[in-house]
């Protein structure tokens, strides 16, 4: 399903050998990372511990990878509830993220966030987000901010088609584009907002076409493949950093898992096989093989360090000590 | 060692409210079950009634409530939204003033602030701005509550806001009949009434009459009868109070009530209550500050102030942002042990 509004592909030697591997190792991780969290989850449940809700990123992470390769560490993004990806290629680190997963005292947030709720403003990494759209208008704010500082900053936000109906959407995007504000949004449309498919949820076809209505660019991409990501974002950031404005950019793509783990699937059996055929790991991972970046044993070597090191954050963040409940009215005020 | 609240706490309350209540029923149901039960009656009698809101239709709505409605009722009827929150609340407004009846579904009440403008500055409003010439026959159902950890954006519990708005009325069902009874009359009600539901309370089971019932807006219920002291409790908080009760017979005797519905609200039944047994505990979930317990307080203190032999006291929920992890959100929170020592206390006083 690449889109055809988007013919032009990038000069694949733009991105240097290195880069790709790292891109691959971050869409491993990810990937690793919500393997080893659903099976930790389902662990503690079967022990009689419920631990929130779940939102994996599995299918996605071409998105997610792309944004780590390009974007620097001061440069703000601001996820969703389905947020594990963007803040591992933000550079979050996954043993922190596995003991906030657990509502451990040494995770993220100290055990008071949880999955959707992990935030590193070092990193540049603002947070995950309960609320569908919660994002957008404080997106706005951080370019603002970046903008007012006299700064280079850049800021992405992440929403799911779902978001893009939420009245946020058309305050944030009207103000970025009035503004000219350096900040790229960037919807992954994943074809279902919860149980709700996306005709139910949107009138048109791309939802790029709204840029249109703001008087910034808007494109509508296959967000499974690296390269096409990679190049349309990096375009974008560049504008952004020169002071030439937002940008919309609407990646189709897939999520492999239901909506989150208490949730059961619904969705069509064939139309998830067609994208489970897609997956954006296993297609740039062929790119690379094909493009002779990567040998088979170096491909394997590599996913495997990954797995281990995910496995240490799993026994990590199991170790980590829970909270001191006397601590409940800590970091209420600032 | 970490117990599942979800599981243990439910099979408790459970099995306590089969127990509970005079006449035995044959007919045992969930307060899901009671729920739709209210909803679908409404909708085959009135053809104006319709349902509008997220995932509702197909999937049957995130805690199942509307189940099988999509079927019954087909998709005018069983409007299925956008995620935006605040058109399916002003639509549901608009709709009310012209002559329909909706029932609008918000997922968490957390996103009913997306809707804060048409609940609070539109629909609490209009009838009053129009000297009655405008009616908003509406009803917002949310889910809330805590105990799953789903942290500080997914646990808020919102009576009080609603409370606070002149012109909105405000249920809170604790068990499955009273959810099918107030919601038959929320229906019917001319009014706009947010109608709040606990999420742990969707799994509880319920013995109950075959033929179908309502029950009244501002009338308390009076789930124990007792002499030594009344705790009037809400929602989920009604079961914690009610096991809390069964721990401390024999040795205090414990009367709770639940007001069922927050506006309007019996403050006869509980004055009566008080000035039977001299003390008052108030139990919710929600935050004690500004709360639901700190407007029931006043309210005894101005009608039966000289009755009382102790300080009347509210436990509520701690004055932060609900904590995701187990352990935190856990002491956040009322839990049973709590109302024994806070009874126990007061009793000594
Ligand atoms: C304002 C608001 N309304 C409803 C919800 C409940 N909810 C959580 S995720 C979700 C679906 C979101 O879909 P989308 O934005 O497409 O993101 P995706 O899940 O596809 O990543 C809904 C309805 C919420 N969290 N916030």
């Amino acid at each position: 399903m690449t889109c055809q509004k988007f013919a032009k592909c990038l000069n694949r030697r733009l991105i240097s050998e290195k880069a790709k591997i790292n891109i691959l190792r971050m869409m491993y991780l990810i990937r690793e990372f919500e393997i080893a969290s659903r099976k930790m989850f389902k662990e503690h449940q079967a022990r009689g511990e419920f631990l929130g809700a779940l939102h994996n990123c599995d299918g996605q992470e071409a998105i997610a990878a792309s944004m780590g390769a390009i974007f620097r560490k001061d440069d703000y993004v601001f996820t969703t509830f389905r947020g594990h990806g963007h803040s591992l290629a933000k550079g979050a680190e996954p043993k922190k993220m596995m003991a906030e997963l657990l509502g451990r005292a040494a995770g993220y947030s100290k055990g008071r966030g949880g999955s959707m709720h992990m935030f590193d403003p070092s990193i540049g990494l603002m947070g995950g987000n309960g609320v569908v759209g919660g994002g957008l208008t404080l997106a706005v704010g951080a370019a603002l901010s970046a903008q007012y500082r006299n700064t280079d900053q850049v800021c992405i936000c992440f929403f799911g088609d779902g978001a893009a109906a939420t009245g946020a959407f058309h305050e944030a995007l009207n103000m970025a584009g009035l503004w000219r504000l350096p900040v790229i949004y960037i919807c992954e449309n994943n074809l279902w907002a919860a149980t709700t498919p996306i005709n139910f949820g949107c009138p048109i076809k791309d939802i790029s076409d709204r840029a249109a209505g703001y008087n910034i660019p808007g494109k509508s991409i296959d967000g499974n493949d690296v390269y096409i990501v990679y190049e349309t974002l990096n375009e974008a950031v560049i504008k952004a950093r020169k002071g030439e404005g937002a940008t919309l950019i609407e990646c189709k793509t897939y999520r492999h898992h239901p909506h989150c783990m208490v949730m059961p699937e619904h969705r069509p059996k064939d139309e998830k096989q067609a994208w489970l055929a897609k997956d954006p790991i296993s297609c740039f991972e062929n790119m690379l093989l094909q493009e002779n970046i990567l040998c088979r044993e170096e491909q394997q070597k590599l996913r495997k360090d990954v797995r281990d090191l995910v496995a240490e954050a799993v026994d990590y963040a199991e170790k980590c000590p829970l909270p001191d409940v006397n601590t409940l009215y800590d970091y209420v005020w600032a | 060692m970490l117990k599942s609240v979800l599981c243990l706490m439910l099979i408790l309350y459970m099995t306590m409210s089969g127990r509970k209540g005079a006449k035995r029923y044959m007919r045992e149901i969930t307060y899901t079950v009671a729920l739709r039960e209210a909803i679908t009656e409404e909708m085959e009698n009135d053809k104006n009634v319709f349902l509008i809101g997220e995932d509702i239709a197909d999937f049957g709505g995130v805690f199942g409530v509307t189940k099988g409605l999509l079927d019954k009722f087909g998709r005018n009827r069983v409007r299925q939204t956008p995620i935006s929150e605040g058109a399916i609340i002003g639509a549901a407004v608009g709709s009310a003033m012209t002559g329909i009846r909706p029932i609008a579904e918000i997922m968490y009440v957390d996103f009913i602030t997306f809707g804060i403008d048409q609940m609070v500055n539109q629909a609490a409003k209009l009838g009053y701005m129009s000297a009655g010439a405008v009616k908003v026959p509406l009803v917002v159902r949310a889910q809330q509550g805590c105990g799953t950890c789903e942290a500080a954006q997914h646990s808020q519990q919102l009576e009080a806001w609603f409370m606070h708005t002149p012109g909105l009325k405000v249920a809170m069902p604790s068990d499955a009949y009273d959810a099918k009874g107030l919601l038959k009359i929320a229906i019917r009600d001319d009014n706009p009434v947010v109608f709040l539901e606990h999420r742990l309370l969707y799994a509880t089971k319920q013995n109950v009459p075959d033929e179908t019932w309502t029950v009244p807006f501002g009338k308390a219920a009076i789930k124990r009868k007792g002499k030594e002291i009344t705790v009037v409790a809400t929602s989920f908080c009604v079961h914690k109070a009610l096991a809390a009760a069964e721990k401390l017979s024999g040795k205090i005797d414990v009367e709770v009530i639940d007001p069922r519905t927050l506006v309007p609200l019996d403050i006869d039944t509980i004055t009566e209550s008080v000035k039977k047994t001299g003390r008052l505990l108030v139990v919710h979930e929600s935050v004690t500050q500004c709360g639901v317990g700190a407007e029931i307080v006043r309210q005894v203190m101005e009608k039966c102030f000289r009755s009382l032999k102790s300080v009347p006291k509210v436990l509520g929920g701690a004055s932060i942002p609900m904590p995701f992890s187990r352990v935190l959100e856990e002491k956040a929170i009322p839990q049973e042990l709590d109302i024994i020592e806070t009874v126990e206390k007061m009793i000594k006083e």
